[in-house]
């Protein structure tokens, strides 16, 4: 018989590679803990309220809602420096601009069609913009975002500013090809970009499961030699503590890199969808368990903010909430002229 | 017996080239694969190999020699085993110059090849491209000085003379920077401008182009080049859903000064998925310019114009074309108008409209039609999207009869549009009904006689008139 092997002692992978070091949890201030919050909630009573003036036809088409979601975009986007650096994402958008600061009336006009809309009532709301913000959209086609992303990375390297480009898309666009086609310029060129992944479990119908054979999207990035970090997405500190491990790595020059952010949301993919393909107990597990909101709101409490003064956060929220509701309802929508307007902007 | 080493063709459009440099002398001893020679086409300088064993027995073309002829002998080799040939032995040697003479004379004694030339339809169109316009065109001063210059030139210098001046611009596509050009349209960049604005990218036109209009989004100024626009199929969602709809769909927020530009159309003898012509694909789309300028003039003209405007551009070019020399004004700043149809022969009595390479078989179909005593009008869309309708409705008017000349399919094409157009807003000029004078309705076929059955030429074009004009 021969002899056993001498067990081998495992050890640790040694990574043929730079790192980025594993995020801490963000350490938040209180004000800046309330301003979370605040940001949060608006979003979360945005999106409930487009839900409602979507169900009474005021809005129409695809509507896609982030509820579940918002601290993602709030997390990362907090770390971000607004003078500089430029944000991107596909349709499911409203968040997103909410995040930064961008006016909920004019959002919320553009979701109701009318003139005032950020896009004069031309976009809906799949496409917004606003270049003032440095929010490049907004983009209907899934995945299209990932390369126009890099193309805005591009950009920052080639003026030298200084500016990082967060591109956001979901779990379902990480199989679009040409996200890969632009992962392999992102990091031949060194460009300076963050890919969120907004890993949400579902690609409208399709768990992510029925459609990845990599279902751990932070390693999508390895074969073009770009690291990932999986993020806990419904902790708003998590999700901000890894903008700030990100955002020192592509600002040390060190070329692009993948957050999964690994969220859920509780509304349809869009305000059409039943949403047949999971269960009414798998929704409510995670709103009772991993709801974004009610973990800061934990936090608060824990830093000694009374419900008093919640609820009047709560109110103040509503009422922004519900003018820019008001003015989206009562805005007129574009003259017709409007039609032929910003085709093109030279005369030919 | 000897055997005969013939000037190689090393392009699909190549006629002729020089011979560069000779790698091997008489009485060098060859055996297959070896270098013999370097041949310079008007893309490259490409190496030549010896094809069959044996020793070189005479030079008959001299190094140095410009426009060798594809197919004319260069040089003679003897098997092995055989008695070198003796001197004066072979036909095409007593025809051909000694080696020893300068070379400018013996290009001019260099025989016609003996190598059958295939005849095929892209060579007749590559042909109509001698004709020039016959009337000057009223952008360019009058009495200014012309120079000769290939299209190929003529955008090379249009990009060069606008990154000189506008540091946002870059260039980047496949093989545009180090190969300097699959079709050296990019040569001399990259010496000049440096690896930060004249940029290779890897095999992946979705990707490229969406970067390119991600970065004209960002305020930068790119060109991007499709090695053929046959390859922007897998590209078109950026040029159509992100470049062309976004000023629209923001509100006229965001710009996207971008140029996507490359060889569109058929080339030679490249089949069904090298040769397509897109132009009314891109020209049905609002938000975007959609141009195919015909000459080097032009090209330089309308690319200068596409790189500086604000909307999205997609500019056509034509692998044929490339190679062919035309008259460039020679102005600081050549600069055309985006939109503005060109008359390139003044005629009373039909007008034929075309755009690109038709352009060349619409002129030499007007100079047969001259011979029969019908003068015919040429017009050249130039743009395709604005499209100068003004032009076309005014030249209807004038001529009252009109027919349109497209390399490229019938079926929802550029000529279905003018017919649309005439029909609409010049039906009470029209005294026949408009004819379309396109390819055939198939996928580009490869053998030299279907190629040149599918496509459109200048007899066809000659017929269509006589039928408008009932002659």
């Amino acid at each position: 018989m021969a002899k056993a092997p001498a067990a081998v002692k495992a050890l640790p992978p040694v990574p043929n590679r730079e790192r980025p070091d594993e995020p801490k949890a963000y350490e938040a201030s209180k004000a800046e803990l309330l301003e979370f919050y605040k940001q949060m909630l608006l979003i979360r009573r945005f999106e409930e309220k487009a839900g409602q003036l979507y169900g009474l036809g005021l809005i129409g088409g695809f509507c896609h809602l982030y509820i579940g979601q918002e601290a993602v975009a709030v997390g990362l986007q907090s770390g971000l420096d607004g003078d500089k650096d430029s944000v991107i994402t596909g349709y499911r958008d409203h968040g997103h601009m909410l995040a930064y600061g961008i006016d909920p009336k004019v959002i919320m006009a553009e979701l109701t069609g009318r003139g005032a809309g950020i896009s004069r009532g031309k976009g809906g709301s799949m496409h917004m913009f606003s270049t003032e913000k440095k929010f490049y959209g907004g983009h209907g086609i899934v995945g299209a975002q990932v390369s126009l992303g890099t193309g805005l990375a591009f950009a920052h390297k080639y003026n030298e500013d200084g500016g990082v480009a967060m591109a956001y898309f979901g779990d379902g666009a990480s199989n679009q090809g040409q996200v890969y086609e632009s992962f392999n310029m992102a990091e031949l060129w060194k460009l300076p970009i963050i890919y969120v992944i907004e890993n949400n479990e579902y690609a409208m119908g399709t768990s992510v499961n029925r459609s990845s054979a990599e279902d751990q999207l932070f390693r999508r990035g390895e074969s073009f030699r770009i690291p990932g970090i999986q993020v806990d997405g419904m902790d708003v500190l998590a999700c901000r503590g890894a903008a700030e491990e990100a955002l020192a790595w592509v600002r040390a020059g060190k070329g692009p890199i993948i957050l999964e952010m690994k969220t859920y949301r509780y509304r349809g993919h869009s305000m059409s969808d039943p949403a047949k393909y999971r269960s009414r107990d798998e929704v409510q597990a995670v709103r009772d368990k991993s709801d974004p909101i009610d973990h800061v709101k934990k936090l608060l409490d824990a830093q000694g903010v009374t419900e008093a003064e919640l609820k009047t956060v709560d109110q103040e929220i509503r009422k922004i909430v519900n003018e820019a509701a008001d003015f989206a309802e009562q805005a007129p929508e574009p003259e017709a002229a409007e039609l032929y307007t910003d085709i093109l902007v030279e005369k030919y | 017996m000897s055997v005969e080493i013939k000037m190689p063709a090393l392009s699909p459009t190549m006629e002729e080239g020089t011979l560069a440099k000779w790698l091997v002398k008489e009485g060098d001893v060859v055996k297959s694969g070896d270098i013999m020679a370097e041949i310079e086409t008007d893309k490259a300088t490409m190496e030549f190999e010896a094809v069959d064993e044996g020793t070189i027995s005479k030079i008959l073309v001299a190094e140095g020699t410009d426009n060798v002829k594809v197919g004319t002998v260069i040089a003679t080799l003897t098997a092995e085993g055989e008695e070198p040939a003796a001197t004066g032995e072979g036909k095409s040697e007593a025809a051909a110059p000694a080696a020893d003479q300068p070379a400018e004379q013996k290009a001019e004694a260099t025989p016609e090849p003996e190598a059958k030339k295939v005849d095929t339809g892209t060579h007749q169109l590559e042909k109509a491209a001698e004709h020039k316009a016959e009337v000057s065109d009223p952008a360019i001063p009058e009495g200014t000085e012309m120079v000769k210059l290939t299209l190929r030139e003529a955008l090379r210098d249009a990009m060069a003379e606008e990154m000189r001046g506008d540091k946002r611009i870059f260039v980047m596509g496949e093989e545009v920077a180090q190969y300097q050009g699959a079709y050296k349209v990019t040569q001399g960049l990259l010496e000049e401008f440096g690896d930060k604005r004249v940029i290779d990218t890897p095999i992946t036109e979705y990707g490229f182009a969406g970067i390119g209009t991600g970065a004209a989004m960002g305020g930068l100024r790119p060109i991007v080049e499709f090695m053929t626009f046959n390859f922007a199929m897998q590209a078109i969602d950026h040029i159509v859903n992100s470049a062309a709809k976004t000023n629209y769909m923001s509100g006229g927020q965001m710009r996207c000064p971008i140029v996507f530009r490359g060889p569109n159309a058929a080339a030679s003898r490249v089949g069904a998925q090298h040769s397509q012509n897109y132009a009314p694909w891109y020209a049905s789309v609002p938000g975007l310019i959609v141009i195919a300028p015909y000459d080097a003039a032009d090209a330089k003209g309308l690319l200068k114009a596409a790189i500086r405007t604000e909307d999205p551009v997609v500019f056509l070019e034509n692998e044929l074309l490339y190679g062919r020399t035309f008259d460039v004004p020679k102005l600081d700043d050549h600069v055309l108008p985006i939109g503005k149809a060109r008359i390139m022969r003044e005629g009373k009595d039909v007008t034929i409209v075309s755009y690109s390479i038709g352009v060349g078989l619409a002129l030499e179909a007007a100079v047969k039609l001259a011979e029969e005593g019908i003068d015919a009008e040429v017009l050249d869309l130039r743009t395709l999207r604005p499209l100068d309708t003004e032009s076309v409705l005014k030249s209807l008017k004038k001529t009252n009869r009109l027919v349109v000349a497209e390399e490229g399919w019938p079926t929802c094409s550029i000529a279905s549009e003018i017919q649309a157009l005439c029909m609409e807003q010049g039906f009470d000029d029209l005294d026949a009904p408009v004819l379309r004078v396109t390819n055939e309705d198939v996928p580009m076929p490869y053998a030299a006689n279907l190629e040149k059955l599918m496509l459109v030429n200048a007899d066809k074009i000659v017929a269509a008139v006589k039928q408008v004009t009932y002659r």
